[in-house]
């Protein structure tokens, strides 16, 4: 009789409690698995590294707090790298929970640069609507677009938007991004149309689709694809912070995952053999 | 008239961009400069169309006690909260019609708006996007299964990139000498991602061009009216 029986699906709560531990634990006992550094991410750090100091350049923090987990660890990498390069900073956001995503990464680097200064290192211009032709009409009229900050202080009153009109006077565009508008829209419109040169981090299920734009045409200059890629930068600015701590829980929910894909085939075939064997 | 005149504005309009495209000249760089603007002010008036929607929707939806009728209760608490604190004591950099709300941030370290915002909202977010990874992890399980030829290059392909994806892959076969480091797995899911994916990526985004072109010169044309509504 018991050789007739099906194999059983595992319960899903055993799945969902497995992952729990699985994520949970990593992030309380550090394992410090390796973390190796893979080309697009050195791509985007070179390309960071390159410039001289006080080059302007534009972040744009295109996400939500859905995804902060995991865009906000290489957010704060990046502008992080920016700082220690004193470049001069300015913000805007596609998407309206950007703003906060803003202001939030320069409050927790407050205290690595006190002498940082809002208006003169860095700004935050705020959230216009519109994605890629807010983007167009920046190319054109940088200005028109951004005439103050989110605080409503005239942009013509802070020294760190003197002389910048477009485009032409950015050493480059990043974009963190979690869908649309996001990454796309800069490459077509301030890479492809004014040809500044642009990278940007994406969540781990985007990034596939943005890595046609990592070419030889340098439409991306490298990519940030999911929490690795944070780990990585982290390592490359010799900071570890939360995406270094978050692999280890990635990679031990991965492990499981894989196990349980194993586990679910082998049952598969189990069954598909009793079924034979009964004709 | 009443098609008509859409119909004709959309063609001038539609060729007037284009144009500006390849001639980035006056007059056509200064009309579609007026015609950005246009569509930034029609853009934000969309969000102000999309919270009247909103409202309206869920006071029918509670006024007619519709299935889960009580959840939409909760969704307009929720947002005339968030909209009268922003309104009242403003937000981090803004003020709001009473100021800043410093007796109030005094108690509990923050505006209103804020202490909203980041204690429920980024919360409530992140818990909804973090859900996946349990949801992803059954449905795995249950779907990952190598039935065919297809589906166990699936499986082989996603396996390999889950695991050159996490410091797991790289420790599994860190240990493999130099000349057979392209078999090391994050190696094998990079040359995955930038060669099948990307071909395959390519592939979908030019189809996806081409039918943007397509569909964008119906449009233009007025062979395509939908957007006009009606039949």
């Amino acid at each position: 009789m018991t050789n007739n029986k099906k194999v059983k699906q595992i319960d899903r709560r055993i799945i969902f409690l497995l992952i729990f531990i699985g994520v949970a634990l990593p992030l309380l006992i550090t394992i410090g698995f390796k973390i190796e550094v893979t080309e697009n991410v050195q791509k985007a750090y070179d390309l960071v590294n390159s410039l001289p100091p006080n080059t302007k350049v534009l972040i744009s923090f295109d996400y939500d707090p859905a995804s902060k987990p995991e865009l906000h660890p290489m957010a704060k990498a990046v502008v992080k790298h920016c700082l220690e390069r004193d470049y001069q900073i300015i913000c805007t956001a596609l998407w309206p929970m950007g703003v906060r995503m803003c202001s939030d990464t320069f409050e927790s680097l407050e205290k690595d640069f006190p002498n940082k200064k809002y208006g003169i290192d860095f700004v935050n211009l705020g959230y216009k609507v519109g994605g890629k032709i807010t983007i167009q009409k920046m190319g054109r009229d940088f200005r028109s677009v951004f005439p103050t900050d989110t605080g409503g202080i005239n942009i013509d009153e802070m020294p760190i938007m003197d002389g910048v009109t477009d485009f032409s006077d950015l050493g480059f565009v990043f974009s963190f991004s979690a869908g649309d508008p996001g990454i796309k829209d800069w490459v077509m419109i301030a890479h492809d149309t004014y040809s500044v040169l642009t990278s940007g981090g994406t969540t781990g299920v985007s990034a596939p689709a943005m890595l046609p734009y990592v070419n030889e045409q340098g439409q991306l200059t490298g990519l940030l694809g999911a929490l690795k890629a944070a780990a990585e930068y982290e390592l490359l600015i010799d900071s570890p912070g939360s995406a270094t701590n978050g692999m280890d829980a990635q990679s031990i929910a991965h492990l499981i995952i894989i196990i349980f894909i194993v586990i679910g085939n082998v049952n598969f075939y189990k069954n598909r053999k009793k079924n034979r064997e009964r004709g | 008239m009443k098609r008509k005149i859409p119909l004709i504005i959309t063609f001038v309009v539609g060729l007037l961009v284009i144009t500006s495209d390849f001639i980035p000249h006056k007059p056509f760089g200064t009309l579609v400069s007026g015609l950005e603007n246009w569509f930034m002010i029609i853009s934000a008036f969309a969000i102000l169309l999309g919270t009247l929607s909103l409202i309206k929707v869920s006071v029918l939806k509670i006024k007619f006690k519709n299935e889960n009728w009580k959840y939409y209760i909760l969704t307009l608490v929720s947002f005339f909260v968030m909209l009268l604190f922003g309104l009242f004591w403003g937000t981090k950099t803004q003020s709001g019609l009473f100021g800043h709300g410093e007796a109030i941030s005094s108690i509990i370290g923050l505006k209103p708006f804020d202490y909203l915002f980041e204690n429920i909202y980024e919360h409530l977010q992140a818990t909804m996007f973090s859900l996946l990874a349990f949801f992803i992890a059954s449905a795995a399980y249950r779907a990952f299964i190598a039935k065919s030829f297809e589906s166990n290059l699936l499986l082989g392909a996603a396996i390999l990139v889950m695991l050159g994806g996490t410091s797991i892959g790289s420790y599994l076969t860190g240990w493999l000498p130099e000349s057979l480091k392209f078999l090391h797995l994050p190696n094998i899911a990079a040359f995955i991602m930038k060669y099948p994916n990307t071909a395959g990526q390519r592939a979908i985004i030019v189809g996806a061009g081409l039918g943007i072109i397509g569909s964008s010169l119906r449009i233009i044309l007025g062979i395509e009216r939908s957007y006009l509504g009606g039949s």
